[in-house]
C-alpha cells in the first residue's frame, strides 16, 4: 500500500503509513512521544501508560492506537505532562529505585524520564516492597526491586531470542517477571548475548562484570534528554 | 516424580486433545484431582501442552481458585465483600478461626481444611455467605460456621452440608442447593414463563441481516454495565472478515453486589442459550462459549444437562430445526476465580487458556477476539432480552422502559433493606420508587453499580435508571443511616486491589495509593490537602488505566468524596502556624531514638 494517513499531533500535521501506530508514525515525523514499555520492533504492550496520548479528545496509549485518517492526537500538553509524571512518580515508588547505587544510572530511561519531565522526588510515598534478586546465572543478574514490569525482556526473549526465558506470574501487586525454570534464572537457557538482557530499560536485568565500563558523565542520558535524539532528527528511522 | 501423576496429568491433557488454548480446564482439571498444580505438575502439562513450564506458572498463579501450593481436601471460602460484612461476615470468620485452629489463609496441620477469604460470591442477598469447594451455604451465623467444621471434621464431604434446598431449579437433582432466587419483583418481560424453541424458530424464519434489524429496533444495549447497543456490535462482528466466529456470553458476574445472572442461569437458562442461538446466527458463528464464574459452579450439571435436552430437541447441533446450513453448539468454560475476567477482554484471554490480562483495543473483539477470530461478547442478561425481542417483536419489547432505554433491568439489591433479592423493573423507574419497593426508603446511601458504580445520596433518589441517568449493570447496594461511608469506599478499594490483573502502571499502583490514603484519612492523620490529592490522583488512574477496572476503580473514593464531603471533612485536620497537625514528632524519631539509646528533647517537649 502507498497511501499514506494525515493526521496531527499538537497542531502540526504529519503523514504516517496505514497500519501504523501513533508512536511510531510521531517518531518517523521527528517527535519524540515519551515511553518506557515501548521498544521498537517490539510488539507494543500498552502497559505503561507513559504514551497516553489524547486521541479526538480521549485518553489512549500511543503505542497500541493505530492512526487514522484526519485523527486529532494531542501530545506535549500540560495535562498529558502531568498525568505522565503521575505515572513515572508511580513506578519509582512501587520499587526499590536507588538511583545513586544503580549500575544503569544514566543509561536507565526511567531516570532518564524523571528528569525529562522535572521530577526530582517523587510526590508519592515509597512503598519499599520487599522483592528479590536472581544471581544465580555466571553472566546475568535479575534485581526485581527495580523491575517496572513492562515486559520487554518478555517479548525479546519471545520475539527475538526465540525462546521463552521470561514471563509475568502472579497478578496485581504480586505481579513479577519469573524465569522458565522451577528456581532461577541458571537453571534457563538464558545467554548474555539475548536481545532480552539488552531489552530492560533499566536496571532490573543487568550483565556481570562489565559494571561501570563506560563511567558516569559519559553515559547515553548524561548530557542530553531522552527523546531528544529523535526530535533532533526528523528522519530517524523507526519501525 | 510419581507414575500416577504422569499418567493423570497426560490424560487430562489428551481429554483436551493436549490444546494449549484449552489450559484453563487442564491446569483446573489438575488442581481439582490435587488440591493444586505442583511443580512436576506444571512441567508435564507444558511438556503435554507444548509449551513453556512458566505459561503454565503464568496462568495458574493469575487465578485465585488455582494454587502452586498443596491445599486442604476441602477448602472454606468466606465472601469478604462489603455487604456480607456489614451482615456479620467478619463473626462468622471469627467462629471459623476458632473452631478450626487456623487463620485465613491457612490448612490445618492434618491437611484436611483451608481456610481463605474470598471477593463477592453473588449471594449478597443471602448474606453472610460461605463457598466450600463447590457448596455454597447462605446465611451463615457464627454457630452455623462452627457446625459447619463440626460436621466436616466428620465426613469431609460438603454436599452433606447442604440440609434444606432453596426454590425453584435450586431444589433441582443436578443443582441442589441451598441458595435462593429471591425474586421479589417479577417484570412482565424476562421472568415469564418460556416456550421453548420459539425464538429460535422464529429467528431462523428471518435473514440473519433482519435479526440484528429487530434487535436495533428494539434499542436492546449491553445489560452488563457499558450499555453499548448490541445491534450494532452484532452487525459489526458479521461485517468482519473471518470464516470463523464467535458467540460468548459472558456469565462471570464479578461485579460486587451483583446476582441477577445466577438467578437467569438457574431460572431461564433455555433462555440464555435461545440467545446465545440467535446471535451465532445473526452473526454467522457456529459455536458458543459460556464463560461461566467458578462461584457458580455448583450449576454446571445442570446447565449442561439443559444443552444436552436441547442438541436432543433439535435446538442445538446441525442443521438446527431443521434449517439447512445452521450449525451451532454451546460448551462452557470454567473461571477461576478473577474478576477482570468480566471485561470482554480479559474473558477472551481466559477462555484461550492464557492469563486474564486484557488486550489491547483496538482492534475490538467484532474484528478479533476469541483466537482471533471475530466475537461478539453479550451480558446473559443482554442474550435473555435477545429471546424476548424475537418471541414478542421489538415493538412490544419497546414498550418497556423509557425513551431511550428499552425493556427492564434486573437489579440485584442488597443491603440494608428489608426484602433483598432480585427486581425486573422497566427502564427509567426512580431510586427512590426501587428503594420503596425493597423497603430501604431510610437509605443514607446507595451504591449503584456495585464496586466500581457511584454511591449516590438521598438527592439523588429521584434520578432514574437507565442508560442516559444512573446507568448500572444492576447492582444496588443499600446502606443505611448507621453506615460508616469510609469503611464501605475501603472495602471497595481493597477489593480493587486484590482484583486488577497489574498489567498497567495506573492501575497497579494507582489503587494501592489511594486506598493507603484513604486509611490515613480514616486514622484521623490527614490534612485538607489530602482530599485534593485523592481527587487527583483517582483522576489520573480513571484516565490513564487501560481498561474498565482501572478506568472505573476509582469511584467509590471520587463519588462518596462529591457526595458525602461532610464525612471526610468531618476526618481531617486544617494546618496550623504552618505546621502539620497531623505530624507526629515523638512517633517519626521514635525508632532513632531506640537506636541511639536516648530521648529526643524537642520530640517531648
Amino acid at each position: 500500500m502507498s497511501q499514506t494517513v494525515t493526521l496531527t499531533i499538537d497542531g502540526a500535521k504529519i503523514e504516517g503509513q496505514p497500519g501504523q501506530m501513533i508512536l511510531g508514525a510521531a517518531q518517523e515525523a521527528g517527535i519524540y512521544i515519551p515511553r518506557l514499555c515501548h521498544k521498537d520492533g517490539l510488539t507494543p504492550h500498552g502497559s505503561c501508560r507513559v504514551c497516553t496520548v489524547m486521541v479526538n479528545g480521549r485518553p489512549m496509549s500511543a503505542c497500541t492506537t493505530p492512526i487514522t485518517e484526519g485523527m486529532v492526537v494531542e501530545n506535549d500538553t500540560e495535562q498529558i505532562s502531568s498525568l505522565r509524571r503521575d505515572l513515572i512518580d508511580m513506578l519509582f515508588v512501587e520499587g526499590n529505585h536507588f538511583c545513586m547505587f544503580c549500575e544503569r544510572s544514566g543509561n536507565c530511561e526511567l531516570q532518564a524520564l524523571a528528569y525529562r519531565f522535572g521530577i526530582t522526588a517523587p510526590k508519592y510515598p515509597y512503598m519499599f516492597p520487599d522483592r528479590d534478586v536472581d544471581a544465580t546465572h555466571p553472566d546475568i543478574m535479575i534485581d526485581r526491586h527495580r523491575c517496572i514490569l513492562c515486559g520487554r525482556c518478555v517479548r525479546s526473549s519471545q520475539e527475538v531470542d526465540g525462546k521463552n526465558v521470561f514471563q509475568f506470574v502472579g497478578r496485581g501487586e504480586e505481579k513479577r517477571v519469573a524465569v522458565n525454570a522451577e528456581a532461577a534464572l541458571a537453571d534457563t537457557n538464558v545467554d548474555v548475548t539475548d536481545a532480552a538482557i539488552e531489552a530492560c530499560p533499566v536496571g532490573a536485568i543487568i550483565k556481570k562484570r562489565v559494571g561501570y565500563v563506560v563511567p558516569i558523565g559519559k553515559r547515553l542520558y548524561d548530557h542530553k534528554p531522552i527523546g531528544s535524539e529523535i526530535e533532533a532528527d526528523g528522519a530517524v528511522t523507526a519501525k | 516424580m510419581s507414575e500416577a501423576l504422569v499418567t493423570a496429568v497426560k490424560d487430562i491433557c489428551q481429554a483436551h486433545e493436549c490444546d494449549r488454548t484449552r489450559m484453563m480446564d487442564v491446569v483446573q482439571a489438575v488442581n481439582d484431582k490435587y488440591g493444586y498444580v505442583s511443580s512436576e505438575a506444571m512441567d508435564l502439562i507444558a511438556e503435554q501442552l507444548s509449551t513453556h513450564r512458566v505459561e503454565v506458572e503464568s496462568v495458574v498463579s493469575f487465578y485465585a481458585f488455582l494454587s502452586s501450593k498443596p491445599k486442604g481436601k476441602v477448602v472454606i471460602r468466606l465472601c469478604n465483600d462489603v455487604i456480607d460484612r456489614l451482615q456479620g461476615a467478619d463473626r462468622v470468620g471469627q467462629a471459623f478461626v476458632e473452631e478450626l485452629g487456623i487463620n485465613f489463609g491457612e490448612t490445618t496441620p492434618d491437611g484436611q481444611l483451608t481456610l481463605e477469604t474470598t471477593p463477592c460470591i453473588g449471594q449478597s442477598d443471602q448474606a453472610p455467605a460461605v463457598a466450600i469447594n463447590d457448596v455454597i451455604i447462605p446465611n451463615v451465623s457464627s454457630d452455623k460456621a462452627r457446625e459447619i467444621v463440626r460436621e466436616l471434621r466428620q465426613h469431609m464431604d460438603p454436599a452433606r452440608l447442604v440440609k434444606q434446598h432453596g426454590d425453584g431449579n435450586n431444589a433441582h437433582p443436578l443443582v441442589g442447593s441451598m441458595v435462593h432466587n429471591n425474586i421479589r419483583k417479577r417484570g412482565d418481560l424476562l421472568f415469564t414463563p418460556i416456550n421453548r424453541g420459539e425464538a429460535v424458530r422464529k429467528a431462523l424464519a428471518m435473514s440473519p441481516v433482519e435479526v440484528i434489524r429487530a434487535v436495533k429496533t428494539a434499542r436492546l444495549r449491553g445489560r452488563g454495565g457499558a450499555g453499548f447497543p448490541a445491534g450494532m456490535k452484532w452487525e459489526f462482528t458479521r461485517g468482519a472478515p473471518g470464516d470463523r466466529k464467535f458467540v460468548l456470553c459472558n456469565a462471570d458476574e464479578g461485579e460486587p453486589g451483583t446476582f441477577k445472572d445466577r438467578v437467569l442461569l438457574t431460572e431461564l437458562p433455555d433462555r440464555v442459550f435461545a440467545g446465545i442461538t440467535i446471535a451465532g446466527y445473526a452473526i454467522g458463528a457456529e459455536e458458543g462459549i459460556v464463560y461461566l464464574r467458578s462461584e457458580y459452579r455448583y450449576l454446571i450439571a445442570f446447565l449442561e444437562s439443559v444443552l444436552e435436552q436441547r442438541r436432543k430437541d433439535g435446538l442445538l447441533g446441525r442443521n438446527i430445526l431443521g434449517k439447512e446450513g445452521f450449525n451451532f453448539d454451546i460448551r462452557i468454560q470454567m473461571g477461576a476465580g478473577a474478576y477482570i475476567c468480566g471485561e470482554e477482554t480479559a474473558l477472551i484471554s481466559s477462555c484461550e487458556g492464557l492469563r486474564g490480562d486484557p488486550k489491547n483495543r483496538p482492534p475490538f473483539p467484532a474484528q478479533k477476539g476469541y483466537l482471533d477470530c471475530p466475537s461478539v461478547v453479550n451480558n446473559v442478561e443482554t442474550l435473555c432480552c435477545v429471546t424476548k425481542i424475537l418471541e414478542l417483536g421489538p415493538a412490544s419489547f419497546n414498550e418497556f422502559g423509557s425513551d431511550r432505554s428499552s425493556g427492564t433491568k434486573l437489579l440485584s439489591i442488597s443491603g440494608d433493606c428489608k426484602q433483598p433479592g432480585v427486581y425486573e423493573m422497566p427502564l427509567g423507574v426512580t431510586l427512590r420508587e426501587v428503594l420503596e419497593q425493597c423497603g430501604g426508603a431510610d437509605a443514607a446511601a446507595v451504591q449503584v453499580g456495585g464496586a466500581s458504580g457511584q454511591m449516590v445520596g438521598p438527592k439523588d433518589y429521584d434520578r432514574k435508571i437507565c442508560f442516559d441517568d444512573l446507568a448500572t449493570g444492576g447492582a444496588l447496594m443499600v446502606f443505611g443511616p448507621d453506615r460508616n461511608i469510609l469503611k464501605v469506599a475501603h472495602a471497595f478499594m481493597e477489593f480493587f486491589v486484590e482484583e486488577s490483573c497489574g498489567y498497567c502502571t495506573p492501575c497497579r499502583v494507582g489503587n494501592r495509593l489511594l486506598m493507603d490514603r484513604l486509611e490515613k484519612i480514616m486514622a484521623g492523620l490527614a490534612e485538607p490537602a489530602d482530599l485534593d490529592y485523592l481527587k487527583e490522583l483517582g483522576q489520573t488512574v480513571k484516565t490513564c488505566s487501560r481498561c474498565g477496572l482501572g478506568q472505573t476503580s476509582p469511584n467509590p473514593i471520587l463519588t462518596t468524596l462529591e457526595n458525602f464531603r461532610p464525612v471526610y471533612e468531618a476526618m481531617v485536620k486544617e494546618e496550623t502556624q504552618g505546621f502539620q497537625a497531623t505530624f507526629d514528632l515523638a512517633q517519626a524519631v521514635a525508632e532513632a531514638e531506640k537506636i541511639a539509646g536516648r530521648t529526643s528533647v524537642h520530640a517531648h517537649a
